[in-house]
């Protein structure tokens, strides 16, 4: 592998401007600007649809953009692809190794065309490290959701790159194996790896060290976790008590109300006018309900900006 | 700019190799394919028939006639299920396709003959089918020679001439270029790998491509060169044991005689198998799904089979017919077969015949290098 001399000197993995892509008429990613720092974990959500899979493969050279400028690794995303590819590991949304090849041939197969040096221990490191050595001869379109995934993680670490672009990975995953799979992800950063990935999971989001949340093709907010819940200004009360079910239903659509969220004996209201929320709940309120407030979470954070870019993109 | 790399090319041929492996169906029908075409070819569809319906108008009842229906009727190739001395109806057994053959012996024949005039005997051909008539004809005319050698003895002997005592004059259009299984044999060797040389590698990119795995594939530093030509390598070798089992066939079967040099014929035909494959390539750059890819495959299969001198004579099809069979692999590829197993012929003879597979070769793999996208754009 040759030595990132083309590199230019930077501590950002990821640093792109208004990176557009349009399908026909679409719009599909809007001049999105995103830096993502090295060694780091950054969660890309949003919805689907959103444009997720577009960026990423803009980022990787699958896809070409229609405007916008930037580099990836150091190497620039419109000229330097060639580089880039050599230095990325990219795990696609859907399983995409081969599935008539057992895990270790579609391994040795993805070292020899990296030319990964002594591709046989390199191989053998990565099936030990992903707990796959016993299974090592089964045919990869026999395995289950979670052991393809692990195939694929192996299967794009093991060219060693700098740079994990991972595309909802744990999707159809059982928590345990989501559980370690995180644990591996956190591993890798610390080892010096920057990973890009995308994920629904509110609890993965938080796993995260900084996130960004796509809708629409635009990207409406992104920070660290607490920047995030910060910008979004969101109100949100805690009720408790009995029939909550009418309750919400008196509250929906009622000035300042934005989102109902019934849990198991509790309901979350949010909005993010809060005077109006706040007069609107003094208006209904029941002495026989406990009402506090308390800190948005991540979800009602995304719910309530996916139904704002809905009133202003859609 | 990366360029060519050997590792990654191998990277490709091993795992195509491996996929083959695990595909047993097609591997099966790939060395399935031969044998059933040389079933159909080389025995159910007889090119040398026999036995074929033919309507006799004899003028003349002296010995001369007689001996000579008599050697027509040993010589097997003619039934003669009618016999009249209308003209009329003779044409009009002809037409309706109830004899292949009319056979008129004129009135003075017996005459013409002992005063050495070489009388005239019309053979009136249906030669809807010259494969058909042809092999007949053929008969006729070797023993127009020798027929009456009995007959005409001591001094008589003179009318023997050298060109015969009899002139036999066909009345049809017929081919020169006569079918036999000698020829058919060699021909189904460029038939064969046309047609699964074609489809194999017609799959080959679009089945990536459906299957997803070419997302992966170009998320790699792969170059389509590397690609292309690692899926061709691996069917190279088995367009070479599709060759074999012709041969064998072909010797152990068939008795087609092989007077040129096996060795040739296997050097050049790597030169057919890659433009096969690199043609199926293409298709596969182009085709959208790999129901289009086969299709596009048939396509290309159709006048490979047709116009390239295998189904027909070459220098019976008409002049577009034979324009379009000349920028077919398997046109030139027949010839060489042929040439080399039948005729003997060695490099010097069949060079006209490899330059335009080389160029057929780079036309394809040029279009098909040049189509590979690299993005999913
Ligand atoms: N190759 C394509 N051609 C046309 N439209 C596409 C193509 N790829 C994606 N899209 C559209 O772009 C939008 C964003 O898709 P995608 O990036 O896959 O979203 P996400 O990964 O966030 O779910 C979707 O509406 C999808 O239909
Ligand atoms: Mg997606």
């Amino acid at each position: 592998m040759s030595p990132p001399a083309a590199a230019t000197p930077t501590d950002l993995a990821i640093d792109v401007t208004g990176v557009t892509k349009r399908f026909g008429e679409k719009t599909v990613v809007n001049a999105i600007d995103l830096a993502v720092r090295r060694g780091e974990i950054y969660g890309f959500l949003g919805p689907n649809g959103s444009g997720k899979t577009t960026f990423i493969r803009m980022l990787c050279g699958l896809l070409t953009p229609d405007a916008g400028t930037g580099t990836c690794l150091g190497y620039d995303v419109r000229s330097q692809q060639a580089e880039i590819k050599r230095h990325v590991g990219y795990m696609t949304q859907k399983f995409s190794y081969y599935e008539d090849l057992s895990i270790r041939e579609n391994l040795d197969f993805i070292a020899r065309i990296y030319a990964v040096p002594d591709r046989r221990a390199a191989v053998q490191r990565s099936l030990d490290r992903l707990g796959l050595a016993n299974r090592s001869h089964q045919i990869a379109g026999q395995l289950s959701g979670g052991w393809k995934q692990r195939l694929a993680l192996a299967a794009c670490l093991i060219h060693e790159p700098k740079l994990l672009l991972l595309d909802e990975p744990t999707a159809g995953v059982d928590p345990k194996a989501r559980r370690e799979f995180w644990d591996e992800i956190h591993q890798l950063a610390a080892d010096g790896l920057t990973v890009l990935i995308t994920t629904h999971y509110m609890d993965e989001a938080e796993r995260c060290h900084r996130l960004a949340y796509l809708a629409y093709g635009h990207l409406l907010t992104r920070g660290t976790l607490a920047e995030v819940l910060a910008a979004a200004k969101l109100t949100t009360w805690s009720i408790t008590g009995p029939d909550l079910r009418t309750l919400a239903t008196t509250l929906r659509d009622r000035a300042g109300v934005e989102q109902v969220v019934a849990f198991g004996n509790t309901l979350h209201v949010s909005g993010r006018d809060a005077a109006r929320l706040t007069a609107t709940i003094a208006a209904v309120r029941d002495p026989r309900h406990d009402w506090k407030q308390i800190t948005s979470g991540l979800e009602d954070v995304f719910i309530s900006l996916m139904d704002e870019a809905k009133d202003n993109f859609a | 700019m990366p360029r060519f790399t050997f590792h990654r090319l191998w990277a490709i041929v091993l795992k195509e190799f491996i996929q083959m492996k695990r595909d047993r169906v097609t591997f099966g029908i790939m060395i399935g394919i031969p044998l059933m075409q040389l079933m159909m070819f080389g025995f159910a569809i007889n090119s040398d028939p026999r036995h074929l319906p033919a309507a006799l108008r004899v003028a003349d009842q002296g010995p001369f006639a007689r001996t000579l229906v008599q050697a027509l009727r040993t010589s097997d190739y003619f039934a003669f299920v009618h016999e009249t001395s209308d003209e009329a109806e003779a044409q009009r057994l002809l037409q309706l396709g109830d004899v292949q053959f009319v056979i008129n012996i004129p009135a003075d024949f017996t005459r013409q003959l002992l005063r050495g005039e070489r009388p005239t005997v019309l053979i009136e051909a249906d030669a809807t089918d010259p494969a058909a008539t042809g092999p007949a004809l053929a008969a006729v005319n070797a023993l127009a020679a020798t027929v009456f050698n009995r007959d005409l003895p001591g001094p008589l002997a003179r009318l023997r001439a050298k060109d015969g005592p009899v002139d036999f004059r066909v009345h049809a259009h017929y081919n020169p270029e006569n079918i036999t299984q000698f020829n058919v044999v060699p021909g189904l060797m460029g038939v064969v790998l046309t047609m699964t040389m074609v489809i194999i590698t017609a799959l080959a990119i679009t089945r990536e491509r459906e299957r997803g795995t070419m997302e992966n594939l170009l998320a790699t530093p792969v170059r389509p060169f590397e690609v292309i030509v690692g899926k061709i390598l691996p069917y190279i070798v088995v367009g070479y044991i599709q060759v074999s089992l012709i041969l064998v066939a072909a010797h152990f079967v068939f008795d087609v005689p092989m007077v040129g040099s096996l060795p040739l014929l296997y050097v050049v035909s790597l030169l057919f198998i890659a433009a096969n494959l690199a043609v199926g390539i293409t298709f596969s750059t182009l085709a959208k799904n790999q129901l289009q890819a086969v299709q596009m495959a048939f396509f290309f299969f159709l006048p490979s089979i047709l116009l390239s001198g295998f189904m027909f004579p070459f220098r019976g099809m008409p002049d577009w017919a034979q324009a379009v069979g000349s920028c077919l692999p398997n046109t030139h590829f027949l010839r060489i077969v042929r040439g080399i197993l039948l005729k003997g012929n060695g490099f010097s003879e069949i060079a006209p015949h490899l330059w335009p597979l080389l160029v057929f070769l780079v036309i394809a793999m040029t279009i098909g290098v040049k189509r590979y996208r690299q993005t999913l754009d």
